[in-house]
């Protein structure tokens, strides 16, 4: 019995796949490591401390910095370095996103020279202006170190809320978690196809009795399988390094997940159909992938882009599967908000595999 | 009474947009005859044996193996077929062994043939190297173990040697040897080079620009002009061309 299963050549087309695909560090690091180190790198970039610095250029002769502690039990501590600069210096620091406000001080007191259009650089204006206007510059310079305690202040009409799911990193890890779906089918199953014709390894296991199924089967399983894996880790990553957990139902998050995959496994049958150039697989996978990427909502809303835009962004199969796996994420939501959604991609992928099929070029 | 023919090829052409790849071949293979497709690179040797493969359909003509088309016998077919493509490339991080357990599977067979396979080509010193890391010999023998895998009473094999240095070339040459002397397999093997259909194959086919040229034993096509020394001579008499250059 446990002959005829590891004689069987389904299961030997599975093993292949998989062990391909474990013995190349690349396709570990990219289905793995790369979403993880993003989410890290992401996260961190757009997750606000409790202690923050803002740097701002003072514009003077000599060197030196000058501090601002504004103390702040509700909002979090604020740190402004004033370093002093010349004005050249102050632009070239203004361009690399050093400081984004240059001081002058004058007779009549500062002037705040900042791009209005910058919301951070109006945000270090409006919290700096209002104690610096009262610093005159000759105490700033005579005693660099300053504080002041504003929690009183604040204290009063601020309510600190802690809403689950309102932070960057709570947006991005159901991006992410769609857009490795997205990429591991495209290129995991899409190229992967592609390249086993373009070795005439495909044309010379089907001048055999293998069965054309099994082959196909063999490699949407272990897609699956590796997805699944990586969503996981990814998910277990979120949880221990920023404590995201799944609001919604996890039932209908399987079943989106998995209509996810149908969708995404159909059109890399699709875009592997015909040609046997690795180039043009290449090309194809950047062709369907770079516009999601931008438009689906993956780092950024999509309700950023021009409202006439968003009907065509919606249905994108990206959009649907990141916004679905998101409203599970973060509104908790389920299977009412969810089914449309993983039937339409369930759909999208049963058309693309049927007529990737048709059209699919054996040898 | 003559034993039926084991391959048929009748009048069969077969073109590529502008190139007439085969025309009108006309072709007989006996049941343990090793016949050789002689001729230059273009000739239309790939074309031809991939019809009788079943993997290229002929736009003509009629390709009979053991009597059956290949429409209908598909699935029968396969199974007393082996084969090697002119150039495959197998999976890179896939052990020797590994490949062979693969292609095991497809014909429902277990390790003990993987083992007889990997004996017969000479490779259980390389069972565990990953193909990418075989040398151009090893990795002939590999695709050499996988079409004996399945005992195939008909084994057809596009440039087996091409580009192997003379030592590796006269290893697959024993291995081909060998299964001469201990089987009643068929064979149709193609080159270009001329000692290699005069070491392993009675019956030599010479084509060219997809046609038959001349075939028969080596006594048969040299005895006919005393001045021919060897095929490359002859080759050279009916087309005014070398077999490479
Ligand atoms: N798929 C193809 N598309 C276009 N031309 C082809 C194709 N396959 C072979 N040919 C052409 O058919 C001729 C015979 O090729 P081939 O059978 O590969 O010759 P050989 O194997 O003897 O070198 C050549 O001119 C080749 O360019
Ligand atoms: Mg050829």
């Amino acid at each position: 019995m446990i002959d005829r299963i590891r004689n069987n050549q389904l299961w030997q087309l599975t093993l292949a796949n998989i062990l391909e695909k474990v013995r190349e560090p690349g396709v570990l690091f990219w289905g793995i490591g790369f979403p993880i180190l993003m989410s890290i790198g992401l996260g961190l970039a757009f997750t606000r401390k409790p202690e923050s610095v803002r740097h701002v250029a003072l514009i003077s002769p000599d060197t030196g910095t000058c501090t601002i502690i504004l103390k702040d039990d509700k909002l979090g501590n604020t740190t402004f370095r004033l370093e002093k600069m010349s004005w050249e210096e102050a632009m070239v620091q203004l361009k690399r996103g050093h400081v984004n406000v240059a001081v002058t001080a004058g007779d009549s007191g500062y002037r705040y020279h900042f791009d209005p259009m910058n919301p951070d650089a109006q945000l270090t204006y409006v919290r700096l202006s209002p104690i610096l206007n009262r610093i005159p510059a000759a105490d700033l310079i005579r005693d660099p170190v300053y504080e002041e305690d504003l929690s009183a202040a604040t204290g009063s009409e601020v309510d600190a809320l802690t809403v689950t799911g309102t932070r960057y990193i709570d947006f991005l890890i159901p991006g992410m978690i769609a857009m490795g779906v997205m990429f591991s089918c495209l290129w995991g199953l899409g190229y992967g196809i592609i390249d086993t014709r373009s070795k005439k390894l495909l044309r010379r296991m089907i001048a055999t009795p293998m069965k054309r199924s099994n082959y196909l089967v063999a490699m949407i399983t272990v897609r699956l399988v590796m997805n699944v894996i990586e969503a996981g880790l990814l998910m277990l990553f979120a949880w221990l390094a920023f404590g995201i957990t799944i609001q919604g139902n996890i039932p209908a998050l399987l079943i989106l997940f998995l209509a996810g995959n149908i969708a995404f496994s159909g059109i890399g049958i699709f875009l592997a159909c015909h040609t046997s150039k690795t180039e043009i697989g290449n090309a194809f996978i950047n062709v369907i992938s770079m516009p999601m990427m931008v438009l689906s909502g993956i780092f950024f809303s999509y309700h950023n882009f021009p409202d006439w835009a968003i009907p065509i962004i919606k249905p994108l199969p990206l959009t649907m599967l990141a916004d679905g796996i998101r409203s599970i994420f973060i509104e908790g939501a389920g299977f009412a908000q969810t089914t449309i959604p993983s039937l339409i991609l369930t759909a999208t992928g049963i058309l693309f595999f049927t007529v990737g099929l048709k059209l699919f070029k054996w040898h | 009474m003559s034993p039926s023919p084991v391959i048929e090829v009748r009048n069969v052409f077969k073109s590529f947009k502008t190139v007439q790849a085969v025309c009108g071949v006309d072709l007989t293979i006996l049941p343990g005859q090793f016949v050789a497709l002689l001729g230059p690179n273009g000739a239309g040797k790939t074309t031809l044996v991939e019809m009788i493969e079943g993997i290229q359909k002929p736009d003509r003509g009629e390709i009979r193996i053991l009597g059956k088309l290949w429409k209908g016998y598909e699935k029968e077919l396969r199974k007393i077929i082996g084969l090697s493509l002119q150039e495959t490339r197998y999976i890179e991080k896939l052990t020797a062994w590994e490949t062979l357990r693969l292609f095991a599977s497809f014909f429902n067979l277990g390790p003990e043939r993987v083992e007889e396979a990997l004996q017969l080509v000479g490779l259980e010193e390389k069972r565990k190297a990953y193909t990418v890391n075989l040398s151009g010999g090893q990795r002939q023998r590999l695709a050499l173990g996988i079409a004996l895998i399945n005992h195939p009473r008909i084994l057809l094999l596009d440039e087996p040697t091409t580009g192997l240095d003379p030592n590796a070339r006269r290893e697959i040459w024993e291995i081909l040897r060998n299964l001469r002397r201990t089987s009643d397999t068929s064979m149709i093997l193609t080159t270009h080079y001329m000692e290699e259909a005069e070491q392993l194959c009675e019956q030599i086919v010479i084509i060219h620009e997809g046609k038959i040229l001349k075939e028969g034993t080596m006594k048969e096509l040299l005895n006919e002009d005393p001045s021919l020394k060897n095929l490359d001579d002859l080759f050279t008499a009916l087309t005014g061309r070398r077999l490479h250059d």
